[in-house]
């Protein structure tokens, strides 16, 4: 880029826009406290002393979708939780991001046979970016996930993701 | 997030006279707390009928995370049903782990080994501990205060280290199993228990200092939420509720099971304000019941370092388990869990897989005195009583 | 007072309402003809003898091989003087109370002893089995919408709630019994 060399003072950064804007999300990630069930006391323990949540840039727990920006699908969704999850899921503002966390969310886990009242998955659902499997995920996986979705936000381009908007069918 | 529906009434448009005359009416107006609410432990929703700061009327509503443990427990063998009861009550797996296998010994008879039983004991309390830390660090964060969750979840992070040693999982061990545990100690474990309990036993009085006897969490729980002897006893409430109400009652003082009758401890209950306990204290208030749990962690210490002293060589687990059918006969067992009684009713029809499971969840009796208690009080003493009777919904919806 | 001293004190109180006593095997309890169930429930609780304070679970069955549904109830005593000693002597012990599939149909009593309410509403839920004279009869558990009581041991699960699918699995999800 040799043309625009020397035409700025010192101390100014160019980049791109994409590059700035998803440094910036990717850093400042406010998960939502939808904990549901078991993995909800992990998430709090990655929040908490030891694993410390707030060294990534996502410690802000946020207890309303409209200041959130990742939902942290913490524990077994149930089917009359189903339409609650998804109108969480419409109140948050783009660009929102979705983590399955544990094995109830991946696929329904251990209650995939005999639970009746089990959503098998929460993809079922919402759209989802990162699964965490565990039962419940240790909080280095959560970590991991949450490293992950960085990663794919990094990546992002402003032109490419598009609005999602569920439509609430579900009705209880 | 709280979803408002403002109730029409007939009268919306005040009549300018009555204003005049001091007549300042408010509308009564239903307000939906939950099911995704950081006050509310879980997924519990409240529908709340408040007037101005005054809530008139609390029902609850469950089955957000009704996850068919029943239905579970008659589909599979015992063995296979120990991992769903720590899903239960998740914050104490260990005390669930062992209700469900205390209550199949007993339905086959089944020994357990000596050195099992003290094994159990220890896991079992080193659980309530770090169950208890939990609940006292999230009544703090419900009460405004920040730092005993971090400070009680560092200290919880040991109590899990310990066991994660001991049974390779954090969270859900499935370590108690029917006829003894599943493993023995790894080499310099008791010494590793023993230094933590050296180290935990003083941290008690930190939290007194920090919170317990704090002048803004006292004015938020003294007094408020309070649950007299007979409404505890109507309304089924067992454990920490129910002691914080005045009553020595204890299973594991009343009926023993896995040798607790050979250990010294106190049991605690709540005392109105007075002597060693702050002005303004009432029996059965919402501090009563916080102030148990920080009692109640120091006779768990005292209970852990004696089954240390007492711990002999022998079998972990009981022998011939294999192909283990269940006699046709039923049985009704109940353990002291960290939030009170759990039940098993297990009936056995022959065959290795239960006829009937059913699990009697201690939150789930003690979450049905809301109603009664929490009429004509303030919004902000709801969540000072829901954090105090430390519900957890995966155990009040099974 | 031992099991067996609270089922001949019922029995003489109530001769043909007491259909059966079992007190041999880890539970012992006596079953109770439904039509005089609250009057025994009344007993139970009031009887300076018995005071039966404390109502721990109501588990219902599904008694499929009879055509029946049944109800246990298992209560406790629990000290109402001497509050700071422990107590000695209390004594656990059960009732069941056993009703027709085709119409099963219990006394409610949770005017005796509130804890029943959610107790009878969650057999009432999973099980089926209605309570008459009860406050509130809903469902507890299972969404109001919900279709069938899931521990019948008939209960079909369903492959598809709202839109959403059951399982991907379909065959998978029957249940055993």
């Amino acid at each position: 880029m040799s043309w625009i060399e020397n035409r700025v003072d010192d101390g100014v950064i160019m980049t791109t826009v994409d590059w700035a804007i998803n440094w910036g999300r990717s850093n400042s990630l406010w998960p939502m406290t939808f904990g549901l069930a078991c993995c909800a006391i992990e998430m709090m323990a990655t929040g908490a002393s030891r694993f410390d949540m707030d060294r990534f840039g996502a410690g802000a727990f946020r207890a309303t979708p409209r200041q959130a920006d990742l939902m942290i699908v913490a524990g077994t969704v149930t089917y009359k939780m189903a339409a609650r999850l998804k109108r969480l899921y419409n109140q948050m503002p783009e660009p929102k991001y979705v983590m399955a966390m544990g094995a109830c969310t991946v696929g329904g886990g251990p209650y995939f046979k005999y639970g009746y009242g089990i959503v098998k998955g929460v993809d079922l659902i919402v759209p989802v970016d990162v699964y965490v499997p565990g039962c419940p995920p240790r909080p280095e996986s959560l970590l991991e996930g949450l490293m992950r979705l960085q990663d794919q936000i990094r990546h992002q381009s402003r032109a490419k993701r598009p609005v999602t908007k569920i439509t609430e069918t579900v009705q209880g | 997030m709280a979803e408002t529906v403002i109730q029409s009434s007939p009268d919306v448009l005040i009549d300018c006279n009555r204003v005049e005359q001091g007549d300042l009416r408010t509308e009564e107006m239903l307000v939906n707390m939950g099911p995704q609410h950081p006050a509310t432990h879980g997924v519990l929703r409240v529908v709340l009928r408040t007037d101005g700061e005054m809530v008139l009327e609390a029902v609850p509503h469950l089955g957000y995370l009704h996850r068919c443990a029943e239905k579970i427990g008659e589909s599979l063998q015992p063995f296979q049903f120990i991992p769903y009861t720590d899903r239960m009550d998740y914050l104490s797996g260990m005390n669930n782990n062992q209700a469900y296998a205390v209550a199949v010994e007993r339905l086959c008879g089944i020994e357990v080994p000596p050195r099992a039983q003290a094994l159990r004991v220890i896991f079992a309390e080193l659980n309530r501990i770090a169950s208890h830390l939990v609940t006292v660090g999230c009544f703090g964060l419900d009460m405004g205060a920040f730092t005993p969750f971090t400070w009680c979840f560092r200290e919880r992070e040991m109590v899990l280290d310990l066991l994660e040693a001991a049974c390779g999982a954090r969270l859900t061990y499935s370590h108690i199993t029917v006829g003894g545990v599943r493993s023995d100690l790894p080499d310099g474990w008791v010494g590793r228990c023993r230094e933590f309990l050296d180290f935990f036993g003083p941290k008690i009085v930190d939290y007194d200092n920090l919170l317990s006897f704090n002048h803004i969490f006292l004015k938020r729980t003294t007094n408020v939420g309070v649950v007299s002897l007979e409404d505890a006893l109507a309304y089924g409430l067992t454990g920490v509720c129910l002691r914080a109400s005045g009553i020595r009652w204890d299973l594991r003082k009343v009926r023993p099971y896995d040798g607790y009758e050979k250990y010294d401890f106190d049991i605690p209950i709540g005392q109105p304000g007075g002597d060693d306990r702050p002005e303004g204290v009432v029996v059965g208030d919402c501090w009563s019941r916080y102030f148990m749990r920080v009692l109640e962690m120091g006779q768990s210490v005292r209970i852990i370092r004696q089954a240390l002293d007492q711990l002999e060589e022998g079998d972990i687990i009981a022998p011939k388990l294999r192909n283990l059918k269940l006699p046709d006969d039923e049985v009704y067992v109940e353990v002291e869990n960290p939030r009170g009684q759990l039940g098993f009713y297990v009936r056995g029809d022959g065959t290795p897989i239960p006829y009937r499971v059913k699990a009697r969840g201690p939150s789930f009796s003690n979450l049905s005195i809301l109603g009664h208690v929490c009429r004509d009080v303030l919004i902000a003493d709801l969540p000072a009583f829901i954090a105090s009777i430390d519900i957890v919904m995966g155990e009040v919806d099974r | 007072m031992t099991p067996e001293e609270i089922s001949k004190l019922l029995k003489s109180e109530f001769g043909e309402a007491i259909v059966e006593i079992v007190l041999d095997g880890g539970h012992p309890y006596v079953q109770v003809d439904v039509a005089r169930w609250l009057e025994v429930a009344k007993f139970l609780r009031d009887d300076a003898r018995l005071a039966f304070n404390f109502l721990r679970a109501v588990t219902s069955l599904d008694l499929v091989a009879d055509g029946k549904l049944a109800c246990v109830y298992d209560f406790d005593q629990l000290p109402t003087s001497n509050l700071t000693e422990l107590p000695a002597g209390t004594c656990e012990f059960a009732v069941r109370v056993v009703i027709d599939a085709a119409d099963p149909v219990i006394p409610s009593v949770a005017q005796l002893w509130p804890t029943a309410n959610w107790h009878e509403r969650e057999a009432f839920d999973l099980m089926g089995i209605r309570f008459s004279g009860h406050p509130d009869l809903r469902r507890i558990l299972c969404p109001d919408d919900w279709v069938g009581h899931p521990l019948r041991k008939d209960y079909e699960f369903p492959l598809e709630y709202h839109g959403i699918p059951g399982t991907t699995e379909c065959e998978l999800t029957n249940p055993r019994h």
